[in-house]
């Protein structure tokens, strides 16, 4: 089936959703944290009245507007897309997808639309309490917004919820809560909103260990410093929680994922977790039963991947071949047996089709197997994998071993975001123990570290997003759609120019917010602050 | 009636009021939205499923197609 396939034109859809997606979580993470740091400085100003706080929470709520201005909206591009681009995936999902997107405008416009014109409007104009309370519904409605979308991308990774409508090709939703619960959805809610959370610390950190370094507003810096960083402390230690309860629902639902993301090639109980390694050879793309790991170095944890996968120290972490080849002792299905399972639903939907208008008997005969719980959890579940099969067992391997995600970028995106995670707690601590009890001024070395730390946090956030969705491939729904049938058969020189296009305009406003930043810190907090 | 007004006020007086910082912040929102929905939407994205096909059915019919490989 691949020779029908245009894969310059999935490649450039799916180049052009990352830049956009990628782009759009410039932003997103900054704004998600930035609204509470502003709202606990605030909620600080109104109830010690000190007007040193207000100048503060002035200052930062000045870069929170930049930050909010040139990000708005971008993510209403990744919508333009799916109707474009990925229109047969925009369909199948159907109103699962729309129903939280749905949720999510309405929620951004009336709650942030209303509540950010108070905060930057209303000083002076209405009461202290009441503005507050703007700041802080400004915060609570920028992450609600995040919920709805991520309970949307939690569905594609864990679709629960539905019953799949074989007339009109689409899913629809058959409980609500099942969806916005499901254990993907929460972990993911968790865990991208409070690595935001921490972003913002590290942004706030750096920004005022700036200042100290300039020996400009020390007094404002050092408040700056204490909130952020504790703000920052609080915010990794529920990024480890989550981060751990994520590890736990992937190992569950996504296996291969949790496989690439350690670079596992072969099963096995007490099962090491690779704290530091680094390749010697380009994986083979694609794998092959006789593929081997080739680690240049690489540093273990006993036990660790076993017990962050099953709580467990002994459990059996299967590896990328026990996923595809299947392994009796550990009860794992194999992909062959999966493709060879999804190829009899994807039959059973053809001959559904073909039945239409023609034999009404055998209509609903394989209708109503569309509603039989057991075939849908045996065989539908495997849908998408039926785009793998071959009548040819050795090409049927050879397929089934396409279903697995690039390993070195999942590998190298899950250390660097797990690594950087690290360092950003041991920052926090470090910093704002010399905050509290030792003259922070004077310390160069932790205050470089902190402003060259900025960086670091947007590409530990960007790496999670890349952990989640490379390492997700070739599914775009998991084990139902993958990513070849769900992209529209369009001119892929179109898409070509859309990407060039977007590229120049990112980058465009990516150095407006950059420039405007960097001025209106430079320039520093209004009325005084050289305490 | 009276809290429109108000309302109103409360926007006007801000968005006359605003800093420089402020005036490039929406330059940039506006000429950032007229890109997006005058030019990238309407010349670029348009719905390929609701251009290609009137009805949903026919869109159905489609993806069926698209869904079934073999």
């Amino acid at each position: 089936m691949f020779e029908s396939i245009d894969f310059a034109l999935v490649n450039w859809s799916r180049a052009q959703f990352a830049l956009t997606a990628m782009f759009h979580w410039l932003f997103v993470p900054l704004t998600l944290g930035l609204g509470f740091i502003i709202a606990f400085m605030e909620t600080i100003y109104v109830r010690t009245g000190d007007p040193e706080w207000k100048r503060i929470t002035k200052f930062w709520m000045k870069l929170f507007g930049i930050n909010f201005a040139i990000g708005v909206a971008t993510g209403i591009i990744l919508e333009f897309e799916f109707g474009t681009n990925w229109s047969n995936y925009s369909w199948f999902v159907g109103d699962i997808f729309g129903a939280p997107l749905a949720i999510e405008g309405i929620m951004a416009f009336f709650l942030e639309s209303t509540f950010i014109a108070v905060m930057f409007f209303g000083w002076g104009k209405v009461s202290k309490r009441f503005h507050l309370t703007a700041t802080w519904l400004t915060a609570i409605g920028a992450n609600l917004s995040a919920l709805w979308i991520l309970v949307a991308n939690a569905w594609m990774q864990n679709p629960i919820g539905m019953k799949f409508n074989p007339e009109m090709a689409r899913n629809e939703m058959v409980n609500f809560w099942d969806i916005v619960l499901s254990e993907t959805a929460v972990n993911k809610f968790l865990h991208t909103t409070t690595s935001g959370y921490v972003l913002a610390s590290v942004f706030v950190v750096g920004v005022s260990a700036w200042f100290l370094l300039k020996k400009r507003h020390i007094l404002f810096a050092k408040r700056s410093i204490v909130i952020g960083s504790v703000f920052g402390i609080v915010s990794s230690i529920m990024v480890i929680a989550s981060g751990d309860g994520s590890a736990r629902e992937v190992a569950k639902n996504q296996p291969m994922k949790f496989a690439a993301m350690e670079s596992l090639y072969e099963g096995q109980t007490n099962a090491p977790l690779i704290a530091i390694g680094l390749f010697g050879k380009p994986h083979d793309t694609p794998m092959h039963r006789k593929s081997d790991q080739d680690f240049l170095m690489k540093i273990e944890i006993p036990n660790m991947l076993s017990y962050m996968a099953f709580l467990k120290v002994d459990a059996f972490v299967p590896g990328i071949k026990d996923l595809v080849l299947g392994n009796e002792d550990y009860n794992i299905m194999s992909y062959k047996e999966k493709i060879k399972r999804g190829y009899e639903a994807q039959q059973v939907l053809k001959a559904f089709k073909e039945a239409k208008g023609v034999d009404a008997v055998e209509y609903n005969r394989l209708k109503a197997k569309f509603d039989d719980k057991h075939w849908v959890e045996n065989y539908f579940r495997y849908f998408g994998y039926g785009n793998y099969y071959d009548p040819n067992p050795e090409q049927l391997e050879l397929n089934a071993f396409k279903i697995v995600p690039p390993i070195s970028l999942s590998f190298y995106a899950f250390h660097i975001m797990v690594a950087l995670g690290g360092h950003f707690l041991l920052l926090f601590i470090v910093i704002l123990y010399f905050a509290l009890y030792s003259r922070i001024e004077n310390k160069k070395l932790v205050l470089y570290t902190a402003l060259w730390t900025i960086p670091f946090a947007y590409i530990a956030s960007q790496s999670g997003w890349v952990v989640a969705e490379v390492g997700r491939q070739p599914w775009v729904i998991q084990d139902l759609m993958p990513t070849m049938t769900a992209v529209s058969k369009i001119d892929t020189s179109s898409v070509m120019i859309t990407f060039g296009l977007f590229t120049i305009t990112f980058v465009g406003l990516a150095i407006a917010e950059v420039r405007i930043m960097v001025k209106q810190i430079k320039n520093g907090p209004k009325e005084g602050g050289n305490k | 009636m009276n809290w429109i007004k108000k309302v109103y006020r409360f926007y006007r007086d801000g968005f006359r009021g605003l800093s420089d910082w402020g005036r490039t912040m929406w330059i940039i929102i506006l000429l950032k939205l007229f890109v997006m929905f005058a030019i990238l939407k309407l010349f670029f994205f348009t719905d390929t499923l609701k251009n290609k096909y009137d009805t949903d059915e026919e869109r159905a019919q489609h993806v069926l197609e698209e869904l079934i490989t073999h």
